[in-house]
This record gives structure tokens, sequence and C-alpha cells, in this order.
């Protein structure tokens, strides 16, 4: 037992550390290390702008997408050293949140499934940042029951033909491509019937609308399709073959995801090592220290059972769903943290704005942008019913839907 | 990055489970939780035959000196299978005790007895309610000899010698603690059994009028030298936590799959596969808490306290949350003397106090955190 790197390991930390030593973007460290869930704020800089430039000079470099294919804007680095350099790249990574979804979703499910011209074309940028590409899965009737989706696709010629409507689409307003899954047949039961395309955002027919979130952003939308005319080349996967290419998305998205989730605790720790109450040291009272020491082991416990995983990984392994443990943890603790950073605060807890507010307001942020980790990327119960199927091996649910064809589904819950 | 045991120590572990399965079944339990027995001697000659008692004991000093690693899967079966044995009080304290502080001849005197089985060792600590505190140390030595009351005393009715913290001076400090070794069967001393909630494990008054007391230690030094015993211990006795808690969710997803009501498995039902889930969850963080200590342990880091007080306080809640949601998940059944889910109730309660309650373990991490954030 040992966190020692192997000697190729460490040869290939030491190339990274070096080149990030030498061209991150260290004006803007301070302010990275101040961020923190729900709140990114640059001084004097836009964070699209430098999130780009940052992951710009990556791909000239070759340490953009380092775990993708060489011919594909990667360096073929293995499984591992896409974690060490993650770990390299430590709070500049930060700057990367914006390319999560295009390259650990749709980058992916483009490679096991579009032509190898496709490939060539398309990927080098989503790499580069140059494009950013979003994930059209999530719909009003179905974001954990994906399957339920409705938005059609229907043959045309050479063309597919789509109508309908996606919902909660990260990004879909500065996107340029996404990944579209849709209904070509609801005459069948619902996860035979549904195929999986990619295109250009800026297809006549798409609609993008802005959702304003319930912290006041808005980072997601509403994505609308008229006739929108999608060429039958940007099919990914078989048609009626949909599900599954959607799984190889969903797959990748538990690896991107589950890497590195915040959990809130070392902005707590920070913040009560430096807060008095009445007078005294808060780190010095009884109830915040069982508080903090009950969050740490969380935090600790999440970081080396990913060292466990790492560990699998350095020996060829794949990580399985028990990764699913490490956004279900930090999901509620994040949000428990920030309560509790905000009750420290008393009364004024409840400002937030960043002049008013303890540590410019971070906690308030966290607390009002922590509801949505439970919900994106899988929910807390669909997180609990994949542990409890996958890893423990009990019953699927009782699925009343399974084999019936999807347009004889009922679509109302109480009249 | 190799965050994980070896081939080797697997192997020890699935040894170890074999072993147990067949020599600590829940029936061998029962009989010293029922009475029948004090401990089980039989297990007990044959964990010494294993090699296991003296598996982190040095050669020299009759053990087989495998290492900290190895002592770490042992735990975790013992804890698995809740070894009816003074296991903990004897390795984990007692040896490591005279591991640490010990003079040549006391090691010669009972390491190897350890090893072979022939004396069982315990740590006499606590004085009534409260944690572990210099403070709370009011049982004084003179001109050799020790004369009060200490209880609990884990196994302190079966063991032969205690390591005992007494009080030499009166300044308020820590340095007014030292460490004795008494040879419990040499006259002075009076065992009493006592009921506990788990008499799968003894607990015991030991009565101390005029005992004779060998310092184990320099003067002085008895507060610093038990800090580093309980590190090591609280890091074993999280592997047996870990490996309790295990065995409490397998019981739980095994009864869940069997058990059927409104004509379905209950185990289809999602308030039992959450309340499953996240027992494999909090499990699932311990564990990973436990590896981190065992690395601390094996390596005697500069992070052993950090890392003992992070996986004693997750390992105690990942077994008291997965050995109570056991019962849950067995409905009825779950709170009857016949199913053994009992069993492991008891123990994670009763191991969940062994080393002083969850808030000493706070102090400690949240104190070891402060410090190296201040470095
Ligand atoms: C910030 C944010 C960003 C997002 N970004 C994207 C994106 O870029 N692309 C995209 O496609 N989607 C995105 N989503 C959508 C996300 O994937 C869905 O919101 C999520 O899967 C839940 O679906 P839903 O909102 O329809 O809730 P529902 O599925 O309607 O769930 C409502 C409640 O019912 C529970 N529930 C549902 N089914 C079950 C079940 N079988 N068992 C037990 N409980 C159940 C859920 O856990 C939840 O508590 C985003 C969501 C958020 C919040
Ligand atoms: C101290 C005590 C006194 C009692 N006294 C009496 C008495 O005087 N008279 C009498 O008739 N009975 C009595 N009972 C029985 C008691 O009513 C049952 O134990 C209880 O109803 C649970 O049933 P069960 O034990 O069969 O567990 P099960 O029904 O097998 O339940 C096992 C687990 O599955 C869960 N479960 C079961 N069905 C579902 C479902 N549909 N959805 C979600 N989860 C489910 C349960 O919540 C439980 O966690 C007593 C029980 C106890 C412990």
């Amino acid at each position: 037992m040992n966190f020692d790197d192997t000697p190729q390991e460490a040869e290939f930390r030491a190339k990274a550390r070096a080149w990030i030593d030498a061209n991150a973007p260290k004006q803007y460290e301070s302010d990275l290390r101040k961020a923190s869930l729900g709140r990114v704020v640059l001084k004097d800089a836009n964070v699209l702008d430098v999130a780009k430039a940052w992951q710009k000079k990556k791909a000239d470099a070759g340490w953009a997408v380092p775990h993708w294919p060489k011919e594909y804007g990667g360096r073929g680095a293995s499984p591992i050293e896409r974690v060490i350099w993650q770990q390299e790249e430590g709070v500049f990574g930060k700057l990367t949140a914006m390319f999560i979804i295009g390259q650990g979703m749709c980058g992916p499910t483009m490679m096991a499934y579009a032509s190898e011209d496709q490939k060539r074309h398309y990927l080098p940028p989503l790499g580069s940042g140059e494009k950013v590409w979003c994930q059209l899965f999530s719909e009003p009737a179905g974001g954990s029951d994906v399957a339920g989706l409705r938005t059609r696709a229907e043959k045309d010629g050479d063309d597919w033909v789509i109508n309908g409507q996606k919902i909660w689409t990260s990004g879909a307003h500065y996107s340029d491509y996404g990944i579209l899954i849709t209904r070509t047949d609801p005459t069948v039961p619902k996860h035979k019937g549904l195929t999986m395309f990619f295109l250009d955002m800026k297809s006549e027919g798409v609609e993008v609308r802005p959702i304003k979130q319930a912290n006041g952003n808005s980072d997601f939308n509403e994505v609308y399709f008229t006739n929108v005319r999608i060429p039958d080349s940007q099919r990914l996967g078989g048609v009626g073959d949909g599900w599954n290419v959607s799984l190889t998305t969903l797959m990748n998205e538990r690896m991107s995801i589950g890497a590195n989730v915040a959990t809130g605790f070392p902005e707590l720790f920070d913040y009560c090592n430096s807060l008095t109450l009445d007078g005294t040291p808060a780190l010095d009272d009884r109830a915040v220290r069982s508080k903090l020491a009950s969050w740490a082991v969380k935090a600790s416990g999440l970081k080396y059972t990913s060292f466990r995983s790492i560990s699998a990984l350095s020996k060829g392994q794949r990580p399985g769903p028990e990764n699913s443990i490490g956004k279900l943890v930090a999901g509620s603790m994040i949000q428990e943290v920030a309560m509790y950073a905000l009750d420290l605060q008393g009364a004024a807890g409840v400002l937030s704005g960043p002049e008013d507010a303890d540590v410019a307001g971070r906690f308030q942020a966290m607390l009002l942008r922590s509801p949505a980790t439970r919900v994106e990327g899988g929910t807390d119960e669909i997180l609990r019913n994949i542990i409890a199927e996958r890893v423990l091996g009990l019953p699927g649910d009782i699925r009343v839907d399974k084999d019936v064809p999807f347009n004889q589904i009922p679509t109302k819950g109480r009249a | 990055m190799n965050f994980d045991f070896s081939d080797d120590q697997k192997q020890l572990r699935d040894q170890a489970r074999r072993f147990l399965a067949e020599k600590s079944p829940p029936r061998a339990v029962r009989a010293v939780l029922e009475g029948k027995a004090d401990y089980d001697r039989e297990l007990w000659k044959g964990l010494a035959e294993m090699g296991f008692l003296g598996v982190a004991i040095p050669e020299e000093f009759g053990g087989t000196g495998a290492g900290y690693l190895e002592l770490c899967v042992i735990a975790e079966e013992l804890g698995r299978a809740l070894a009816p044995v003074p296991f903990a009080s004897t390795v984990y304290l007692a040896a490591e005790a005279l591991l640490i502080a010990g003079s040549v001849e006391q090691k010669q005197k009972w390491l190897p007895k350890i090893s072979s089985g022939e004396a069982i060792g315990t740590l006499a600590l606590f004085e009534g309610t409260g944690n572990p505190s210099p403070k709370a140390i009011k049982i004084a030595a003179s001109n050799g000899t020790l004369s009060g009351t200490k209880k609990p005393v884990a196994d302190g009715a079966i063991a032969d010698f205690a390591i005992v913290a007494a009080r030499t001076g009166n300044s308020g400090r820590e340095a007014d603690i030292s460490l004795f070794l008494v040879d419990l069967k040499a006259g002075g001393v009076t065992a009493k059994p006592l009921q506990n909630v788990d008499p799968s494990r003894q607990q015991a008054e030991l009565a101390f009028d005029g005992a004779k007391a060998e310092p184990l230690g320099a003067a002085g030094e008895g507060w610093s030298i038990l800090s580093r015993v309980l590190d090591r211990a609280a890091v074993l006795i999280a592997f047996e936590q870990v490996g309790g808690a295990d065995r409490a969710l397998e019981m739980g997803r095994d009864y869940a799959l069997d058990r059927i009501a409104f004509g379905r498995p209950i185990g289809s039902f999602q308030a039992i596969k959450h309340i499953l889930a996240d027992m494999y969850v909090s499990a699932t963080l311990a564990r990973s808490n436990c590896y981190y200590g065992a690395w601390a342990l094996s390596t005697d880091a500069g992070e052993l306290a950090e890392a003992a007080a992070a996986a004693r306080i997750s390992a105690t809640q990942a077994f008291q949350h997965c050995a109570k949601q056991n019962i849950q998940v067995h409905g009825g059944m779950g709170f009857t003397w016949e199913f053994d889910c009992h069993l492991y109730y008891r123990r994670s309660n009763a191991l969940a106090l062994a080393l002083g309650s969850q808030s000493y373990w706070e102090d400690q991490l949240i104190d070891r955190m402060r410090q190296k954030n201040a470095a």
C-alpha cells in the first residue's frame, strides 16, 4: 500500500506540472481558489473567455483532452494519466466546467459511433474548446425516465425531420453542436423506438430559450425543434438503437462527474478556522467541532474512495457503478454545509451580497445552487436505485411500462 | 498509486475469513453472550496457532513479524465474525503499549506469551464515565504499588496482566500520568465482571489494593505513550467495525432477497433498497478512511493521529448505522433473540465506546486538522 507514482506516472506528472507551471493563467489563481459551487467570479475578466483561452492553449500543446487519441486532438494518455493531469491542473480545472458535458459525454459518444471522417472533423475543435457541445436528452416528459422522451424524428428522403422539445439543456445558449436523442418509432416499447443524432445548433428550426433557475442564474435552457432537418449521416448508431447509444453517454457521465465532486468541506473548514463566536475561536466550540468532524470524514472517505478507484484504474480495471456514491454523498453534504455556514453567521447569514456577507457570499451562493446537484446527472433516488440494483443485486423496480407500446403508456397522473 | 492491500494480504484475509467462519460461527458467539463461557478458549488457541496473535509482533519476541497491514485484514475478519475473544485488549492495546514503551525484559516476558496465546493482556484506563483525559485519572501509584479502581476494563476479569494508567504527580498536566504493568495474578487485585450491552465481550472492574506495579516507559510519559497506543488501536478497531458493518449489510441484503411481503421480495421495495444503498455508502466511506488509517499505521506516518481519528469516527458511524438498519430490514424478526441481528447491534454500540466516545475522536481530528492548517 502506497501513494507513489510508478516511474512512468512520475514522468508524466513532472511533464504536466512543468507545462502548467509555465502556462497556466496564474493571474486568476486566487480568484479561482475562492470560487465554489454556484459562483465563479474573475476580477476584470469574463469566465467564458478565460476558459476558452486556457482550453485552446492546452490544446495547442496537446493537453486539452490528454486521454483522447492523438488524431482527435488528445495525446493518447492512459486513464491514470488523465487523473494525474486533473490533479496537476488543480484549481485551473475549475475553468473547464463549460466543456465537461461536451468533452466528457458528447465526445466519447461521437468516438464510439461517428464515422472516421466525422471524428476527425468534429472532435479536435471540441477538445480545444473552439466548439462547445451540449447534451439534448431530458424532456418535460422524461428526466430520470429519459426513455419516456417524446421528441419525434421522422425519415424524409436522406434526412430526418425533428419536432419536439428538450429541457434543462445546460449550455445550449452558447453551444455549437449537440447530441440529440429522439423517438423514431412510438409503436414499440419505449426503449426500442429511440434513435440518436448529432446536430448543428444553428440549424433552421432550433430555438433556444434560457430558463431562469431557482438561484437566479441561467445556465440551462429549453430547446424547441420545429421541422429541423438532420442528414441521416449524422445518425449515431442504428435506427432504434438510441437507448444503447445513450448508455455510452451516461456511463461516461459517471466517469467524468464522479471524479471530483465538490463537498463544500474545505471552504467550511477554512471559514471556521478564521471565525470567532462570542469572542472565542469557532474551532474551540464543541458543537462546531462535532459537525466539522462528521463532514470531515465524509470528505476524506470520498477522497480515499476515489484513490481506491484510481488504484484500480492504475491496474487497468474499469471503475464500476460503485462510483455512484460520490455525487450522492457530496450532493446532500454541500447543501447541509452551506446551511450550516449561514447558521454560523446568525441573522446576518441571510445577507447574500458579496460586500455584506462573510467570505463574499460564497456560502449563500452555494446554498442556492446546491439543490441542483442532487438532481442533475441522476437524482439521489436514481443513484440509490443504481447502487441497490447494480452493486447489491436487489431486484429492479417493477416496470409497468416495460413491454407496452410507447403510444399506449398513460401520460397523466391525477386526472 | 497503489492504495490497496497486496494479493498476499488479500489471501491472508480469505484465510482468516474461512478460519473464523468455521471457528467463530454465531453459535460460538452466543455461547459467550449467554454466559456459558467468559471467552472462547478454543478459538483463542486457534488464533495463536494460525499466528494471528503475533502478526505484528517481531520474531525476536515470538511473533511472525508480518506487519500492521496484515493485522488490519485480520481485524476486519474478527469484526465480521464478532469473534468472542480478548483480541483487541491483548493485541491492539497491551501488546502495542509494550512494543512502544516496554523494556527489553518486559517485552521478552510478555510478548512471546501473547503470541502463543498463553497470556491475555488489557489496558486499564477508564475510571467511570468520561473520555480519556489526564484529569480523569485518579488512581495513584506510590512506592511501586497501586491502589484504586478502574472501570470499565475490557476483558479485565480474564486478563493475566494489565497496563494501568496512574497518577504520579499533581501538577495538573499530562506529565502527571505514568503507565504501569501489573501482573493481575500476583495478588492485590480483585476483578469483578460487569454487565454490559455486549456480553460477547467482557467488561470488568479492577480494584487495586497495594498491587505491585512496575513502570512501563519513563515516569511522566504515560499520556504520550497512551495517545499513541490509542491511535494505533483506533485504526485496528475501525477495521473490526468495517468488517461488522459489511456483514450487517450482507445480512440485510440477503434477508431482503428472501423475505416475501405483499407478494414480492421486500428487496424490491424502494424503501428497503434505499436503506440498503445508504448502508453500502456508509460502509464504503468507512472502508476508505480505514485504508488510509492502515497506511498511516503501517508506515508510522506523521498523519497517524488524524488518520486514526477519521477511521474511528467513520467506522463507528458506519457500523452503528448498518447494524441498526439491518434490524429494520428484518422487521419483527430483527428484534428476536434468535436472529443474529442484535449481536451486531450490540457489538456496534460496544465498539463505538471502546476507546472513549465519538467526541474524544472528534476533538483529536479537529485538533490535528487545525495544527496542519496552521503549519
Ligand atoms: C442544473 C441542471 C443541469 C442539467 N443539465 C442537463 C443537460 O445538460 N442535459 C440534459 O439532458 N439534462 C440535464 N438536466 C436534467 C437532469 O438530468 C434531470 O433533471 C434529472 O435526470 C431528473 O429528471 P427530472 O427533472 O425530469 O425529474 P423527475 O425524473 O420527474 O424526478 C422527480 C422526482 O421523482 C424521483 N423519481 C423519478 N423516477 C424515480 C424512480 N424510478 N424511483 C425513485 N424516484 C424517482 C426523482 O428522484 C425526483 O426526486 C439538468 C438538470 C439540472 C438540475
Ligand atoms: C415488539 C413487537 C411487538 C409486537 N406486537 C404485536 C402484537 O401484539 N400483535 C401482532 O399482531 N403483531 C405484533 N408485532 C408484529 C408487528 O406488527 C410486525 O413485526 C410488523 O408489522 C412488521 O412485520 P414483519 O415483522 O413481518 O416485517 P416485514 O413485513 O417482513 O418487513 C420487513 C421489512 O420490510 C419492510 N416492508 C415490508 N413491506 C413493505 C412495503 N410494502 N413497502 C416498503 N417496505 C416494506 C418493512 O418496513 C421492514 O423494514 C409486534 C412486533 C414487535 C417488534
